[in-house]
Formats: C-alpha cells, structure tokens, sequence
C-alpha cells in the first residue's frame, strides 16, 4: 500500500501578466497511496492553487507533476480530462453539486461519463457509495433539500465514482457546523487509512489536520521545511 | 455518452422552462411559416409550370430565322464591310416551306406529336358587331394530339371540323360577347380581302379570358385560301412525351429545319425568372422569421452558459472534456431545434390544410382559382433542415464559449 500515487518536482505556477503573481513557488511533494496529507496556510497562499495542479485542472509553468509514475507534461486536454475522471477525485468546500440532478443522479454523473457499465450498474453502484456514506434515505433527493453535511458526502460519493487512487479536498468542512465536520473528517480519513487512496486535505482545522499522517505548511506559494 | 450530455442539456433546459418554451416558439413558428410558405410558393410555382406545360405547345417552329438572312454579296464576303443601297424588299408569300417534308421528319422522332397551323387575324361579325379574333387553321386529329382544347370543349366538337369545313369552333366567352350560339352562321373577314360565312359548331372554355374571347380554330385548307396562302402553313406545334427535353430537342430541331424553333422555356424565360425572383423574395422572408428563431436559441443558450459557469467548472474536475462542454450546449440547440421540428412541422400541416380551403378568382381568369400546396417531403425536409441548421448555428458560439471555460478560473472566483 505504500505505491508512489502522485509526485510534484519543483513545481511553480505563475500567472502572467501586468503584475506577475506565483501562486505555487517552487513545490515538491510526493503521496503515496494509504496516505492523507493536510495542507494548511493562510488564505491566499496557494493552498486551492496546489491542489489544482496536483489534479491536472491547472498546469505548472515549471517542474513536473507525475501521476502513478507517469509524467503528466506532454498530456494534452483529453489525457488530462481522462486521467481526473478515471484516477482522480475532488471534493470542493461548498458542494458543487449539479442542482438538477437527485443525488444519486449526481453520483452517477461520471460513472456515466466514463460509460464502463450500464445504467442499472451504476445506480446500484451510486446507492451503495452513498449508502456507505449514511445516506441511503437521501437518494432521490435534490441537492438543495439536502443539509451542509449531507451535501458534502454526497460530493464525497461522487468523488469516489469512478474508484480514484487519489482524493482532492478543498476546506471539505470549511462551511459545516462541528458534528457534520466530525462526520466528514472521519469519512475523509477512512478513504486513505481504510480504502488505500491517496489523500490530500486542505484543512484549517487543526485537530482533523492532527489526524493526518503528514502535514504541509503554505506560506506565499512556498511549502515551510 | 451522447445521451448522457443531452440529459444534461435537457435539464439545463428544463430549469429555465419559461425562455426554452419561449425559444421554441420561435422555432414552432418558424418551421410552419416557412414550411407553409415555401410549400405554397413551390406549388403555385408547379401548378403555374403545369398549366404552361400543359396548355401551351412544348415546342413551336415559326415561319421566321433567328438571325435575318443575309444578301448573297454579304454571304460571299463574310468579312468585309459591305454598304448596299437601294435594297428592295420582295413581297414574298411568307410560311413554312416544304412543312410536309418537315412534319415526317418530325414523327419520326419517338415521343413526339407534330400538328402544321396557319394562323392570321380575322374580323368576325354576327348581327351588326365586329371583333377582331385570332383564325387558327388545323387538322382536327392532329392538333387534338398536341393540344388540350378537345379537354375543354363545352359544346359540339373539334373533330366536326374534319367533316364540316365550313365550321368554325370558338369560345365561349366571344359566343356570349356577340350573342352567338350554336349553328349561327359567321362573317369572318381576312386581312387578305377574303369573306367567308362560318357555321359555328363547337364552344370551348379554357378559363383564359384572351383564349376563350379571341382565338377560334377552322379547317387549315379554309384559312389557307381565306387567307391567300395556299398550301402554306406558319407554325408547327409539337408536344413531347417528356416536357422537360423540350429545350435540348428545339435546338436540335432548329439545327435541322433552320426555322426559328421555340421550346416552352424559352418562350417563358421573363416568367421563370420572375418564379425564380419571387422565391429568393419568400425565403429572405421565411428566412428572417427563423433568423428571429435562432435569436431565441442563442439567447437562452447564452443565458445558460452564463449561469452554468459553476456547473461546467465542477463537471470538468469531474473529468468531462472541453469537447463534451461543447457538444452538451450543442445538444441543447438540437434539443429545441427537433422539438421546435415536430411542432413546427405539424403546425404548418394545419396552416397549408387552411390555405389549400382558400379560393379567390384571379384577372384575367373566369374560374375560381384554388391555392395549390406542394406536400412533397422535400418541402418538408427543407423546413426542417434550415431550421435544424439554425438552432445549431445559434447554439454553435455560446458552445464555443462554454468550451473555453477555464475551470480554475471559476473555481478560484467562487471558493
Ligand atoms: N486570476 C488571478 N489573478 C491574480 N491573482 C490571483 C488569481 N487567482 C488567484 N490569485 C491569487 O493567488 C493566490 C493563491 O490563491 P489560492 O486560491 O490558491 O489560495 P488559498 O490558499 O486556496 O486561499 P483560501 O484559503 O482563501 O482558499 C491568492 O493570493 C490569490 O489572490
Ligand atoms: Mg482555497
């Protein structure tokens, strides 16, 4: 369980222009599967930023990202979209789910996408995800008739759709009250101490960061030694 | 896949129900106007070319040259500048020379009927009043085959003229202007100096008024010498099998008789090419209503794209393509473009069952007149067509746009 999932050498993101912004200085970081890394740091030091490029929706202006041994530079669009849809999963602070589609639906959206099984599959696939996750009586719920919390795992369930090795979550407790964030973090965790992803968390909250097998400090785009 | 982009698209659709029904409305309206429009445009259009093709000779030669003759001095020297004075024209007896000759080379041509006519004025009077008419001299068997009078004769017959020749068939509208009826004797005067006492033994009624009040048919030897020109004739009409060769054989036929030979195109080119003007003019018409339509389209497609940003930044973290963006919006101008068909389509059906029940008379014509619809699946193919091509055009830039997306853009903006 300890296969090298995603590795950064020397990565920088720059934005161009009129005042040139770095949003990620020079970041080097390697996960492996079973492992959950928090991210910390103030706002606006290019926490989000990391994990953009560790996803592949954002592309470094320097140094390499490599994904399961795999070096991600020469990917165009497509390769990038197929490698987040079949190896990468995010969660995102405020929930981002499709607000015409019942949560199942919304879980099933990128099993679908990815078109492996048929429909009645991948129902039955997305009922057990979300049943998983406590919410088996929420099924055919609209996102909006659903609490915080409750969006949140089922942003966690469709995150886990199509089986990712590796978890991106953006402050995935940052808007719920303490019970849900208990309910979330312990859900988070599980994902790499029980299901042997690789995880990467950016947290504010110190006692789910304490959790984490490792932490990473941010300050201006620069990861603290 | 693409099942799963267009149940996205639908719902899309379904959250802002109030403009998708308003942009399909356009499209319902623009289908049907442009289906019924086009449909009766293109079947008045036929009906106008099947009565023409019809009525009219196919092809007729005339006792005339394309080009004048030249004097044989301007024949020997073809290059040179020649001035004559003093030219003095003959007075030839002008007609179709050697028509016999003409006529059996004619029928042998499979597919074709040829009849000889000589026509001239004449002046017809009956009981103290004059009209000037139009004297047609025919083989009543032959001309019956090129022509669709003996179809619309309302009395006697045509054929008479075979055996009586000294009937005369006219219309029926110059019957009922000089109070005539059937077996009243005739005065018809020629040009040439001529009188000659008609019987009148058949009335027809083709819905012309200029037909049914001018033109009479008598035996061609009557007019022949009625007109002083014996044995001679100044058209012969031919009708084919297949109309649409006319063109092709007239210049065939016009190479081998030298006489000026006149297929129906030719004869009606200022009417095909006003046909021709008066559809550009109906489909810029139609074709603005669907322009309106595809306003519509793009309008909501925009408006979604638009308030979508969110959902299309979350669905490529998901891992969906740019291209599935794209395609996704594309769906959506599908989506409206088939539903907006099938209403569209049937709404028209109503619209042309509606113009087929109006009836109007038109000058110049004693009938009453009906509009004529063309339901051939090419009108219907068209409609659907241009206005599938439209929802799509429409629905192509705001794709575009969604497209180009850029989900870290987004995400960074409302995190
Ligand atoms: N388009 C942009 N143009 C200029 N600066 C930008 C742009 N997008 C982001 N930034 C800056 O980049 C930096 C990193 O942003 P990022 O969202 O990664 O920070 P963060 O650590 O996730 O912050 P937060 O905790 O508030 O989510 C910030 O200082 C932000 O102001
Ligand atoms: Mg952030």
């Amino acid at each position: 369980m300890t296969a090298e999932v995603i590795r950064l050498e020397h990565v920088t993101r720059r934005l161009q222009g009129e005042v040139p912004v770095t949003l990620v200085d020079d970041a080097s970081l390697r996960i492996d599967g079973g492992e959950c890394v928090a991210i910390s740091g103030p706002s606006g030091s290019g926490k989000s930023s990391l994990l953009y490029l560790m996803g592949l929706l954002d592309l470094p202006t320097a140094g390499r990202v490599w994904l399961r041994g795999a070096d991600t530079a020469g990917y165009g669009e497509a390769e990038r979209s197929g490698a987040r849809l079949r190896m990468i999963g995010f969660v995102f602070q405020s929930h981002f789910l499709l607000p015409e589609f019942s949560a199942c639906e919304n879980v099933m959206l990128p099993m679908r996408r990815l078109g492996i099984h048929d429909e009645t599959t991948i129902r039955a696939r997305a009922c057990a995800l979300l049943g998983g996750l406590g919410l088996e009586d929420q099924c055919d719920k609209r996102p909006r008739q659903l609490s915080g919390g409750q969006s949140q795992r089922v942003a966690i369930a469709r995150a886990l759709a199509n089986d990712p090795m590796l978890v991106l979550a953006d402050e995935p407790t940052g808007n719920l009250d303490s019970v849900a964030s208990r309910n979330v973090q312990r859900t988070v965790l599980a994902l790499a101490h029980e299901q042997g992803r690789a995880v990467a968390v950016v947290t504010h909250d110190a006692d789910f960061a304490a959790q984490a097998d490792r932490r990473i400090h941010i300050v201006d785009g620069r990861i603290q030694p | 896949m693409i099942r799963l982009l267009v149940d996205i698209a639908a719902r899309h659709l379904l959250a802002r129900r109030r403009q998708s029904i308003v942009s399909l409305l356009g499209v319902v309206l623009g289908v049907s106007f442009f289906l019924s429009i086009s449909a009766m445009m293109r079947g008045s259009e036929l009906d106008i070319i099947r009565r023409l093709v019809d009525n009219a000779p196919h092809i007729t030669i005339e006792d005339d040259y394309r080009n004048p003759t030249l004097q044989p001095v301007a024949q020997s020297f073809p290059e040179a500048a020649i001035e004559l004075h003093h030219v003095v024209p003959q007075t030839e007896t002008r007609g179709i020379r050697g028509y016999p000759q003409i006529l059996d080379y004619l029928r042998r041509t499979p597919g074709l009927q040829a009849s000889a006519v000589l026509s001239g004025q004449a002046l017809a009077s009956f009981a103290g009043k004059d009209r000037a008419i139009g004297l047609n001299g025919i083989v009543a068997s032959e001309y019956a085959r090129v022509s669709t009078i003996r179809r619309y004769m309302v009395r006697g017959s045509l054929d008479e003229l075979e055996v009586n020749p000294s009937g005369i068939v006219i219309g029926d509208e110059l019957a009922r202007l000089m109070s005539l009826s059937m077996g009243n004797n005739l005065n018809v005067a020629s040009t040439a100096g001529q009188l000659r006492t008609f019987k009148i033994i058949g009335l027809f009624h083709t819905g012309r008024s200029d037909i049914d009040a001018g033109q009479a048919f008598v035996a061609l030897k009557r007019v022949q010498s009625l007109l002083n020109r014996p044995n001679r004739i100044n058209t012969i009409v031919i009708k084919l099998a297949d109309p649409d060769a006319a063109r092709a054989e007239a210049a065939r036929i016009e190479q081998r008789v030298r006489y000026k030979t006149v297929s129906w195109q030719e004869r009606s080119e200022d009417l095909m090419s006003a046909l021709a003007i008066r559809s550009v003019i109906m489909y810029a018409v139609v074709g603005a209503v669907l322009l309106v339509a595809a306003f519509g389209i793009y309008n909501v497609i925009s408006t979604v794209v638009l308030e979508k940003q969110r959902d299309i930044a979350i669905l490529r973290a998901m891992g969906f393509e740019a291209r599935d963006i794209e395609r996704m919006f594309l769906a959506q101008g599908a989506l409206i473009g088939a539903i907006g068909n099938v209403f569209g389509v049937g709404l028209g059906c109503g619209l042309m069952a509606g113009l087929m029940r109006i009836h109007f008379r038109v000058p110049g014509s004693t009938d009453v007149n009906y509009l004529v619809i063309d339901w051939s699946a090419f009108q219907f193919a068209l409609a659907a067509g241009v206005a599938m091509l439209a929802a799509m055009t429409a629905a192509y830039l705001p794709a575009r746009r969604a497209a180009k997306v850029e989900p870290v853009d987004v995400l960074r903006g409302g995190t």
